[in-house]
């Protein structure tokens, strides 16, 4: 049975995990229903051999609270270890915390704004320092350190009164109530206080060239345009690792990179993964593992609602008709991505399976723009008190599967009297102000919604959140729904997944309906690894395939 | 010659000037910017973009970050990198070895059939010699590096299993043997080019020289064919190859991109793209300044060899 059919029908094993989520027992079970052996066999007693991950961009920042993008995060999540970890089911568990935190346990008050951590207390650095909360304690205001180079600090501008306790607790009051903080902290690698606080810039300290964690892989040494090398840590606080080095091993060109997984040069195929044109070769190459992963970013056609054409509901639905959606997918992708209705990733315990499914159907189309007015005009292109219903349509020049499928719905938006012309612009050009200050038409672009898994979609939905207007956030379609604020502000200051669920449902079904983005499809990955690699576990709720390769072991 | 020195020297130092203002407009002017790679990351507010702004320095008038950045160069500070915050010296040299093992490798064998080749095509002329050299160069100068290397890599790498499918080295090796083994399909691919353009002009030089009436005059003297062609007509023919060794230096030391992409070598040309990927303006304008210098100070050196040379020239 392949990976992909198990995907498709993984309705029941889907349903499993929500139950999981809820009771948090998921550890040893998921992997089994990930569909490997993993205790099949056994790994090895001292660390053995060496893994290849091959990545098609250059990680360069090492110290984990700097601005860094995605390909960092292997390095990262190998090195360092954060309060808290998120498991493939999207449960959190402890990592230096022996706790997660909750309003049962008494971990955060009744009122959510008073947090307790307890910390383990078998946990070294690399250079064999005792960790305690004063490195905690000094990783969370480091990142609200106005001078230092911080990476994302939403939820860590709110926490106040940083206070050790012991060397095993720490406490804090939050500025307000933040129930994502807790998924926030998945992400946050604590670092070491006695390294970083001689130096007087932490920009340009020494150690952002050989980081010191409590990882289960302590720095090795980095080649500049090449690789990096990492080097088991022996003295690990949990378990493994089981491979003597880890290696990230850049190499720039996807077709490069498939070709060099094809030759045996690397062993595991790390982002951007495999090509989906490349995905039936690869499925049949002998000794070589390969499997669909979803991931966690949804692709669309994403609007500016501030656009005469777009302000109309009816636009929107009609041209969501318009897209033969399956077409693509099929044609283009080789039907390695999946449909969505939403920007919910499938995998997270909030997706919600039950909103209404769209349908291709030119003449449905048709008749919505009929009926709200929208008249062809002698060039054929339908146009309403004056607005022509015609928009450029731009993303990433040079990405040819995104081109082929402009080409594909300009076509068929054609058929229904609409105009879409492509104007594809260089990737920090497109990413740059000109989307960010909502300079677009509409864009074609794959967006993970979620915050190191949390639902609260705030900084993509909120009215708040539109940077064009103002606002602080990333809702570059300017949308704006009074109900979704209100759900979105109730749904941050919950706790409870239960009644967090009820609201992202909601939440989900507005958006749907208001269609602000009209997904193409959920992403997938196409994940390659050498046969032998036992202990491989996906989680698409980290940004990185190597989110644990501690587990990772050579079979022997 | 003092003179001469002094004068194209004071010429180079306006050249490099007038280089480093043109670039540094042409890449501030380009949109999006160093920050544009956290526009699809969800946790980043505009906040926290505005603050890694101002914390680079990239909120202050670009005349001002010019002449900071000038006067920093001019003291010896090349700036740090905004990808790994290492000084741009250093990235530089670290990508440096890399370059030059390829680029020196093959270009030390394209001017050697090269030039072998045009000789020979030139002395044979319209011999089937000629005719597949001639042919041989058009193909080789028309057909894509990217597409000669991967054909490579797929016969005599996946195919053959005779030479690795890129790299510099194993990680774990790199042994005097394994950087050979690594080097063998790269530097051929690149060299194809090389040779061709070293063949055409080595070709024409020496048609030129072999016209020119002294090598009538040493053949009149007796001369055996091959003394004429080695000391009268190669000699001669040499000399424009000067010049366009002096013009290459710059492009043996700032990589071959595309090749360096194929065959994921850790070169100049792959730190060119990369730091121009995500607008890394302290490593791109460090770049720019040193294949500019190596530009002026590679023309300097063939017009100064070119005059120790030729007697007809009198440096002045």
């Amino acid at each position: 049975m392949t990976e992909r059919s198990k995907i498709k029908s993984a309705y029941t094993r889907r349903d499993a995990l929500r139950m999981m989520a809820i009771g948090g027992a998921a550890g040893l079970i998921a992997p089994n229903l990930l569909g490997r052996p993993a205790f099949a066999q056994t790994p090895p007693a001292t660390p053995a051999g060496r893994v290849i991950v091959g990545i098609s961009q250059e990680p360069t920042v090492f110290n984990p609270l700097m601005a860094h993008i995605e390909v960092d995060d292997g390095v990262h999540f190998s090195l360092f270890d954060a309060l808290f970890r998120i498991a493939p089911d999207g449960s959190i568990q402890p990592n230096l915390a022996v706790e997660v935190p909750t309003q049962a346990n008494g971990g955060i008050s009744e009122d959510g704004l008073n947090w307790r951590i307890r910390l383990r207390d078998d946990v070294r650095w690399h250079d064999g320092e005792p960790f305690t909360a004063e490195d905690v304690k000094f990783t969370l205001e480091l990142i609200t350190n106005p001078d230092f180079r911080a990476w994302r600090t939403t939820g860590h501008s709110l926490v106040r009164d940083i206070t050790v306790v012991s060397p095993t607790e720490i406490t804090w009051r939050m500025e307000e109530v933040f129930a994502p903080y807790l998924s926030f902290l998945t992400e946050t690698f604590i670092v070491p206080k006695h390294i970083l606080e001689k130096d007087a810039d932490p920009n340009a300290a020494a150690f952002n060239q050989a980081p010191i964690g409590t990882g289960a892989f302590k720095w090795g040494q980095r080649v500049p345009g090449d690789h990096v090398e990492l080097v088991a840590n022996p003295g690990y606080f949990g378990d493994g690792p089981y491979v003597e080095r880890l290696i990230f091993k850049y190499i720039p060109d996807v077709t490069v990179l498939y070709t060099q997984f094809k030759s045996g040069d690397i062993d595991l195929v790390g982002q951007t993964y495999i090509t989906p044109d490349n995905y039936e070769e690869a499925r049949t190459l002998p000794g070589r593992v390969v499997s669909l992963v979803p991931a966690s970013s949804v692709e669309s056609i994403y609007l500016n609602l501030k656009r005469p054409q777009f302000k109309d509901l009816a636009v929107r639905e009609a041209l969501y008709a318009a897209m033969d959606r399956k077409a693509i997918i099929e044609g283009l992708y080789y039907g390695v991505p999946s449909l969505t209705e939403t920007f919910m990733p499938r995998q997270s315990f909030y997706y919600d399976p039950d909103l209404p499914k769209q349908e291709f159907n030119l003449e449905r189309a048709r008749k919505i723009l009929d009926n709200a007015g929208w008249v062809p005009g002698p060039d054929g292109i339908r146009a309403k008190d004056g607005v022509r219903l015609s928009f450029a349509n731009s993303t990433t020049s040079g990405n040819h599967l995104r081109e082929q499928a402009q080409q594909f719905l300009q076509q068929t938006f054609a058929e229904i009297g609409v105009e879409m012309t492509i104007s594809n612009l260089p990737a920090a050009v497109m990413w740059g102000e000109f989307w960010s200050q909502s300079q677009f038409d509409t864009a074609m672009v794959g967006i993970t919604y979620l915050i190191g898994a949390d639902p609260d979609v705030t900084n993509r939905f909120h009215t708040r959140a539109i940077a064009a207007q103002g606002g602080s956030g990333s809702n570059n379609a300017q949308y704006s729904n009074p109900e979704v604020d209100a759900l979105l502000e109730k749904g941050s200051r919950t706790f409870d997944p239960e009644a967090r669920r009820e609201i992202y449902f909601r939440v989900q079904e507005l958006v749907r309906h208001d269609l602000p983005l009209l997904p193409l499809f959920a992403n997938t990955s196409v994940y390659g690894r050498k046969e032998g690699i036992e202990g491989f576990v996906p989680n698409t709720n980290t940004r990185t395939e190597s989110w644990k390769a501690a587990d990772w072991y050579w079979a022997s | 010659m003092r003179g001469f020195l002094l004068n194209r020297l004071s010429q180079s130092a306006v050249l490099l000037v007038i280089v480093s203002i043109i670039g540094f407009v042409i890449l501030n002017l380009i949109p999006g910017g160093p920050l544009a790679q956290y526009g699809l990351d969800p946790g980043m507010t505009q906040e926290d973009i505005a603050r890694l702004k101002e914390q680079l320095g990239l909120n202050r008038p670009l005349w001002i970050q010019y002449f900071d950045w000038a006067w920093r160069l001019v003291q010896g500070d090349w700036g740090h990198s905004f990808r790994d915050g290492a000084p741009v010296l250093s990235v530089i040299s670290r990508h440096l070895f890399a370059t030059l093992l390829l680029m020196g490798t093959s270009t030390a064998f394209a001017i050697a059939i090269g030039t072998w080749i045009g000789i020979r095509g030139a002395t044979h002329r319209y011999s089937l010699f000629d005719y597949t050299a001639t042919v041989g160069a058009m193909v080789a100068l028309s057909i894509p590096t990217f597409w000669f290397g991967l054909v490579g890599i797929y016969v005599f790498s996946l195919k053959l299993g005779w030479l690795p499918a890129g790299n510099m080295y194993t990680i774990g090796d790199g042994s005097v043997l394994n950087y050979l083994h690594h080097l063998i399909l790269p530097s051929i691919v690149l060299s194809l080019v090389h040779v061709a353009i070293w063949s055409r002009y080595m070709r024409g030089a020496t048609l030129d020289a072999i016209s020119h009436d002294f090598v009538k005059t040493a053949r009149a003297k007796g001369l055996t064919e091959r003394r004429v062609l080695m000391k009268h007509v190669v000699g001669n023919a040499l000399l424009p190859m000067i010049t366009l060794a002096g013009m290459q230096l710059p492009s043996i030391l700032t990589g071959a991109l595309v090749t360096e992409t194929v065959f994921t070598w850790p070169g100049m040309g792959r730190l060119f793209l990369d730091s121009l990927g995500y607008s890394d303006y302290p490593v791109v304008m460090g770049l720019l300044m040193f294949s500019a210098i190596l530009a002026i100070f590679g023309n300097l050196i063939a017009d100064i060899v070119v005059a120790i040379v030729d007697p007809r020239i009198r440096l002045s």
